[in-house]
């Protein structure tokens, strides 16, 4: 049973490994620690929303916001930091606030109007980039000393790659994930949500509460990727992170966890991201391929993981069948 | 029949009167039409005919959501029908073979998501993603990343010509809402439709070839996607596969809900997604006339939105029922246990 659970996880781990020794063995300059270095810098904030779409796609929902909760909270902070003088860490605590208050606020409807997440977090979006707009339409520029210590912050590996605060941010993020999932009950009643909601209920599994912590865990992660964005950038712009939702989804999908919820992994989805990084270095390094290219060959990453995960479930199924036929010769 | 529609769809005609009572409020002339230069004009009519790609997508999502599916790729495939149809017109090809390779590439992309749906039983929001993602990639790969413009007057008719003082895209939408229309409710296939949306398996059981279905309503909802696509580069002039379309899923999606259709398929209305669709485009308007500041109109979007999903929820449905049974004359039936669908009552 495990065992078969496992297996999408070690298949995008064997995938990555295969295609960054590939690419490797084509331009020997990708192995070097700056590349890694970039990989986890540049994929920061992505990785750090798909944690949280983890956590929604596990519970057998979706949510379509996060890419707006990312924009809306850079433009929040640069634009509270221009306005006043607060401390950056005080603006931080407070857009992490709001963000998380607003997910929660979605899981509430999804749950207590019994409304498709679909269809809510789909609002959400609207109502999020609208008020980024209605803060500022303009690209707003950080300039703080602590923004500029922030971003000093690194520690510099033999081979001159940058291990950049972001990314080792986004790395803690995935052991929290990693803890909350599978050494909490909260993380279980994830699982058993995800597995079937109706089960889960009559298991005693607390639904308001549990559906309300992920989507509130979603919001607060996309909160989060937004101040690293704004770290990333020094800016807030209202047009930011168009799309951000779908890379996290797929990166999800490519990762192993079913979109029908109950399976999957938090490491999966670390690899995803590492995947699809990889594929936008490899474009860099090519020179020839057109940026397109990328969005191609994710679909197509995409369509095969799903078309693997199909497979594995007709094996199961057909393996079941078959003991239970024996089963009922003997 | 008739009068059972009337009241399937009269809470979405009493909220476009509303919304269009509103843009009377702020802009006083809004029902003036005038006839000018052979083609009439009025706020009225635009409201029509920039509703068109929304109402066109509606059409076939409305479709889809029946059977219990979604179609996210519309957009992604309204840009790469843009995209053939201009490159096929600046290639030297008459317009009309280029809107027919346009509708063959929506057609490819309908039976791409079908087969994915109905032969490999992959989640149709999942199988759907995948166009979605890689479809826009496609039409850049067929524009070359540019936006691809094309001066062929046929072809900009369809976008910005009139025929009969009317502007073409309310033609071609409203002929083909009405062919879908005629064929889904003059026959059986609306009820078969509604039969596999309801419950798959028993539909199956009961003989219907739920995979033909299946793969034909993702069908119409490619070509749907792909007219839509021609209009909006007619209109412009160009096929721009990096916006033409972005984010058209999602207002098609929501007028097929504001048109009171359960995402969880079952019965359906092609009329009241298409009074959806105009709600939106109202709304739209509402907001451009009344001169506010253009920063608010996604979180007035947003809000009216949430207002009305929520009023169409099942359960603030529910206590709607359960407070007006217990205030009115003593019921003799008894109430249902859990409306599961919010347009399960009406409608025959």
């Amino acid at each position: 049973m495990s065992q078969s659970t496992k297996l999408p996880l070690y298949i995008t781990l064997a995938t990555f490994v295969l295609a960054f020794v590939l690419c490797a063995a084509q331009y020997p300059a990708m192995a070097s620690t700056r590349v890694v270095a970039n990989l986890l810098t540049d994929n920061a904030f992505l990785g750090i929303t798909a944690v949280g779409m983890t956590f929604v796609i596990l519970s057998g929902g979706i949510d379509l916001s996060v890419g707006s909760v990312i924009a809306f909270t850079g433009v929040f902070l640069a634009v509270i930091l221009r306005e006043t003088s607060i401390h950056p860490l005080v603006a931080f605590a407070l857009v992490l606030l709001i963000t998380t208050g607003f997910g929660a606020a979605m899981g509430g409807i999804i749950h207590y109007l019994e409304m498709p997440p679909f269809i809510v977090t789909l609002a959400g979006m609207f109502l999020m980039r609208g008020l980024a707009y209605v803060l500022s339409t303009e690209s707003v520029p950080i300039t703080h000393e602590f923004y500029d210590w922030l971003q000093s912050l690194y520690w510099k590996a033999p081979g001159g790659g940058r291990f950049r605060l972001t990314g080792a941010l986004m790395l803690l993020t995935y052991v929290a994930a990693m803890i909350v999932l599978h050494r909490t009950r909260f993380g279980q009643n994830v699982y058993a949500i995800g597995g079937s909601a109706q089960t889960a209920q009559l298991m005693g599994v607390p639904r308001a509460r549990t559906t309300i912590g992920i989507y509130a865990v979603s919001g607060g992660l996309a909160g989060l990727a937004g101040i690293v964005y704004t770290l990333y950038t020094s800016a807030g712009y209202s047009l930011a992170t168009v799309g951000v939702e779908l890379d996290a989804i797929a990166a999800v999908v490519i990762g192993g966890t079913l979109l029908t919820g109950g399976s999957g992994f938090v490491a999966g989805t670390f690899f995803g991201i590492l995947i699809m990084g990889l594929i936008q270095t490899y474009i860099v390094f090519d020179g020839t391929l057109s940026s397109w290219w990328t969005k191609i060959v994710i679909g197509g990453l995409l369509f095969a993981f799903i078309m693997l995960q199909k497979g594995l479930g007709w094996a199961t199924t057909a393996r079941i069948r078959l003991l239970t036929a024996s089963d009922a010769r003997s | 029949m008739m009068k059972s529609t009337l009241k399937r769809v009269m809470p979405q005609i009493i909220i476009l009167a509303l919304v269009l009572a509103a843009n009377v409020l702020v802009f006083p002339g809004f029902f003036n039409i005038e006839f000018q230069h052979g083609r009439l004009f009025g706020n009225l009519i635009d409201v029509l005919n920039r509703g068109a790609p929304t109402a066109l997508l509606a059409t076939g999502m409305t479709l889809v959501i029946a059977t219990r599916g979604i179609d996210l790729s519309v957009g992604a495939v309204m840009a790469i029908a843009g995209a053939v149809a201009a490159s096929a017109v600046v290639g030297g090809a008459h317009w009309t073979l280029a809107v027919l390779m346009a509708l063959a590439a929506g057609a490819a992309c309908g039976l791409w998501n079908g087969l994915l749906v109905a032969i490999f039983r992959i989640q149709p929001i999942v199988a759907t993603l995948v166009l979605m993602v890689a479809g826009r990639g496609i039409a850049q790969l067929l524009t070359e990343g540019a936006i691809l413009t094309f001066n062929d007057p046929g072809l900009i008719r369809l976008g910005a010509g009139t025929i009969a003082a009317v502007p073409t895209p309310i033609w071609i939408w409203i002929a083909v809402a009405c062919a879908v229309g005629l064929v889904i409710r003059r026959s059986a296939l609306g009820l078969l439709i509604e039969a596999v949306g309801i419950n798959q398996t028993s539909s199956r059981l009961a003989g219907i070839n739920a995979r033909v279905l299946l793969i034909a309503v993702y069908l119409v909802s490619g070509l749907c996607a792909a007219l839509a696509g021609v209009i909006v580069a007619a209109d412009i002039k160009g096929a721009d596969a990096n916006n033409a379309g972005l984010w058209m899923e999602l207002d098609a999606i929501l007028a097929v809900v504001i048109g009171g259709n359960s995402l969880l398929g079952g019965r359906f209305s092609i009329t009241a997604s298409l009074l959806g669709a105009l709600i939106i485009q109202g709304v739209n308007s509402l907001i451009l006339l009344s001169g506010m500041p253009v920063e608010f109109n996604l979180v007035i979007k947003a809000l009216i939105i949430i207002a009305i999903l929520v009023i169409q929820s099942p359960r603030v449905r529910h206590s709607l029922y359960l407070l007006r049974a217990s205030t009115g004359p003593v019921l003799r039936e008894r109430p249902k246990p859990a409306p599961r669908t919010p347009q399960e009552e009406g409608q025959s």
